[in-house]
């Protein structure tokens, strides 16, 4: 998997170091929680760009091509900003047989981003994603938490809709 | 806790369950309430039921929220016991329909025939009930692993002691020594349920038979087969099953620590975990001197993120570490030196959730269900085209055909069944000619599929088979961790090969090139993804090799799924000239006079069938 790391700049707020911080305090003592580290680090930064994998690196006291290492190797680690609103379409093989492509798709068309690509206004992002083991409802799509199963091309519109009037 | 605590516990938690008793409630209903519950609307159900109840003042009626009951199809699913009938299945509920199930089943003790089971599934008269257990979906199987899920709620120890949780543990700590527990599940015949199907018991005594300072039990529930989701039941559906049989294996191995390596994409499964383990520790289920016995045991939860290979063992211990999870060479073997370099146990989900049953009622139990070599159930999650997809557990050499016809309802909208597909990317197909297969390990992988951890994924005549291969290999390709070099580049190299098919480029010589890659990536591969991934491909080169031929030689995809060998066009006779294709198209590529028949240009057409869905004259055609 290819992972392209950012271009827009960072920017981290006095709070979310501190936050960092005290996680990193935490389990500094364990280097087998690196990852653990780093997923906390993500639900503060929202990303794990390169000047938060250098603040965990020394934080934790290991080597960053340790840290750049892991955020590289696992999908969940994102080096991009995510959108306000993160769409996932399930490209599982239960989906994929019931039609996900079409789901896909249609987003693509619509918000004029391929999979991996943010809208310019920061309001959604899309992603192909694995199974999310919903697989009874497939085809199915997760924007943040929320499960969307059941899918036809059609009502794809109307939920990106739903989604834009509330932003 | 002591073994009294436990048995008076599980006297006053049954008694809670029952409805009717003297200290239970009147009513006890409950709503599936897993990721795929909650996703088909269960929250608007749980909430009217509980509005309806209390605005009629109907006290002493439980409602609780349980785990997944495994007809996904039939989602969101409520369930009623009450005293002297057997349980009511409601099905495809809504905040309306429950509060009429409040208001005429609970209240007046008339049951709502139209919404339950029977009902759905048109095998129940009109105006009759159906019991759950005598519809064709559940009758065949036998829960062993799956017997809490959709029963009792998964966040509390009481109702899973109630259920004799804890009793296996009991049992060993009190009256087995560790040996003893190994020899009844070498005698029960248990496998490995992740998909490799290693026997359980024998696995277990390899690491007893080592000696360190520390060893560890390691629980495998980064299930990343597409289309497998029985683990996630499990976990989200009866945790404490799980936590259980760690504490079995950790005291049948001499085993102190125990991890889950659970995924990240399962946040329901992580929380009723981490609530279980606290739970267990409170009570003194975890934690120093368990049941007096002088035996320790902690667990710890460690989250993946995101990497198929992960689910290989020893990637996953890699993983626990902290590193990037790429598999190590084996031997050493984790009995000897897995996680940390210490030995290590490692099962998966549902192999551990059988652990419990077996230790309690005995390997003799176990073993008079299944085939010679299977043993047991196994759980399968039915997905693609078949009418009732969900979780169903079977008893080892039941046929693919009773599965898909009888269990699974058919395929739906009258199409003939092609293929199923088992093990995910690394397993293969099983075409129609061998559809009464008795399913068992040794028998799925004689037929070159394998058991794997249980996706069983149904397709039909509109499915191509070239396009399946490509599909998995796509996910093999982008899964490779790329340590060795025979699986990062082979499988990429394949994926070409099966590009250049999809796409009519190929020779028959590709053919050939194309299966021989795929002997050499599995001979040469370090670990058990890159070995397995030339899986699919093969199985269905074996099996439907017409069909990569077709595409070969005449450029044809028979089942009109490859784009770049489609075209789409109007028969001229079935157009009415209604427009509505020329209007739907978003290239404009179909032009045409009102009344008069249209037609696509090839050129500009993008293929991606919008004409056909909106045509209502079934003029538009795939070639």
């Amino acid at each position: 998997m290819v992972k392209k790391i950012s271009k827009i700049p960072f920017e981290g707020t006095p709070e979310q170091a501190q936050q960092l911080g005290a996680v990193i305090a935490q389990y500094k003592h364990d280097p087998s929680q690196l990852m653990t580290v780093m997923q906390k680090a993500q639900v503060i930064y929202g990303y794990l760009p390169y000047e938060v994998q250098v603040m965990i690196a020394d934080g934790m006291d290991l080597p960053l091509e340790r840290v750049y290492g892991v955020s590289t190797f696992y999908a969940q680690f994102a080096l991009s900003p995510a959108g306000k609103y993160s769409i996932s379409v399930c490209l599982g093989t239960a989906c994929y047989v019931k039609g996900a492509q079409g789901i896909l798709d249609r987003i693509t068309e619509l918000l004029g981003i391929a999979p991996g690509g943010c809208t310019e206004d920061g309001l959604f992002s899309l992603d192909a994603c694995r199974c999310i083991g919903a697989c009874g409802l497939a085809p199915v799509m997760m924007i943040n938490d929320e499960v969307y199963g059941n899918l036809a091309p059609d009502q794809v519109a109307p939920i990106l809709e739903k989604y834009r009037k509330t932003a | 806790m002591t073994l009294n605590e436990l048995n008076e516990m599980q006297t006053q938690a049954k008694a809670k369950l029952t409805p009717g008793d003297a200290n239970g409630p009147a009513i006890r209903i409950v709503v599936g309430y897993a990721t795929c519950g909650i996703a088909a609307g269960a929250r608007p159900v749980l909430q009217s039921l509980r509005r309806e109840l209390e605005s009629l003042g109907l006290q002493n009626v439980l409602v609780e929220e349980t785990g997944c009951i495994g007809m996904c199809q039939y989602e969101p699913i409520v369930e009623l016991y009450a005293p002297g009938q057997p349980k009511t299945t409601y099905v495809r509920m809504n905040a309306e329909k429950a509060a009429r199930v409040v208001h005429s089943h609970v209240a007046n003790g008339k049951l709502v025939a139209e919404y339950t089971i029977g009902a759905a599934t048109g095998e129940a008269a009109e105006g009759e009930i159906l019991p759950l257990t005598e519809t064709n979906f559940y009758k065949k199987q036998r829960r062993i692993a799956l017997r809490n899920c959709g029963v009792i709620d998964p966040e509390s120890l009481e109702q899973y002691i109630a259920m004799d949780g804890y009793q296996a543990l009991a049992k060993a700590l009190t009256q087995l020594q560790p040996g003893d527990v190994i020899q009844i599940l070498k005698d029960s015949g248990l496998r490995g349920r992740g998909g490799g199907g290693f026997p359980t018991g024998l696995k277990w005594s390899f690491t007893a038979a080592n000696q360190a300072d520390q060893k560890y039990v390691v629980c495998n529930a980064d299930e990343g087969d597409p289309g497998a989701f029985m683990d996630r039941s499990v976990l989200e559906g009866d945790p404490h099953a799980v936590v259980e049989a760690m504490a079995l294996c950790g005291y049948a191995t001499g085993a102190s620590e125990g991890y889950i390596y659970v995924r990240a994409e399962y946040p329901i499964a992580v929380k009723h975990l981490e609530t279980a383990i606290a739970q267990a520790k409170e009570r003194g289920l975890l934690g120093k001197n368990i049941f007096d016995s002088g035996f320790d045991f902690d667990l710890h939860i460690r989250l993946g993120a995101g990497a198929f290979v992960c689910g290989e063992e020893t990637a996953l211990m890699t993983s626990i570490e902290g590193k990037r999870g790429e598999p190590r060479p084996r031997p050493p073997y984790p009995a000897v030196k897995g996680l940390f370099a210490r030995p290590t146990t490692e099962n998966n989900v549902e192999t551990f959730a059988n652990v419990p049953q077996i230790i309690l009622h005995g390997a003799p139990d176990f073993a008079a269900l299944g085939t010679e070599k299977s043993k047991g159930t196994k759980v399968f999650a039915l997905g693609g085209k078949i009418s009732n997809t969900g979780l169903v557990e079977i008893p080892m050499g039941t046929t693919l055909r009773e599965i898909i016809e009888e269990i699974g309802g058919g395929i739906p909208d009258g199409k003939k069944f092609k293929a199923a597909q088992t093990g995910g990317p690394s397993g293969g197909c099983i075409p129609e000619s061998l559809i009464d297969t008795p399913i068992d390990y040794d028998n799925l992988t004689a037929i070159g599929s394998m058991m794997g951890s249980g996706g069983l994924i149904v397709m039909d005549e509109d499915n191509c088979m070239v396009d399946i291969a490509r599909f998995f290999l796509d996910f093999t390709v982008d899964e490779s961790c790329g340590k060795c070099s025979p699986c990062r580049i082979g499988t990429k190299r394949m994926m070409e090969i099966l590009d250049k098919i999809t796409e009519g480029r190929a020779e028959m010589a590709d053919l050939d090139k194309l299966e021989e890659l795929a002997y050499h990536i599995k001979e040469n591969s370090l670990c058990g993804l890159g070995q397995t991934a030339p899986n699919p491909v093969l199985a269905t080169m074996k099996h439907f090799r017409a069909e990569y031929e077709a595409h070969v030689r005449e450029g044809r995809c028979p089942a009109g799924v490859c784009k770049a060998l489609l075209n789409y066009v109007i028969i001229p006779d079935a157009c009415r000239g209604c427009t509505a294709c020329a209007r739907v198209c978003p290239v404009g590529a179909i032009s045409g006079t009102v009344k008069q028949a249209h037609i696509i240009d090839r050129d500009k057409c993008i293929k991606c069938g919008a004409c056909m869905t909106t045509c209502r004259f079934g003029a538009i055609e795939k070639k």
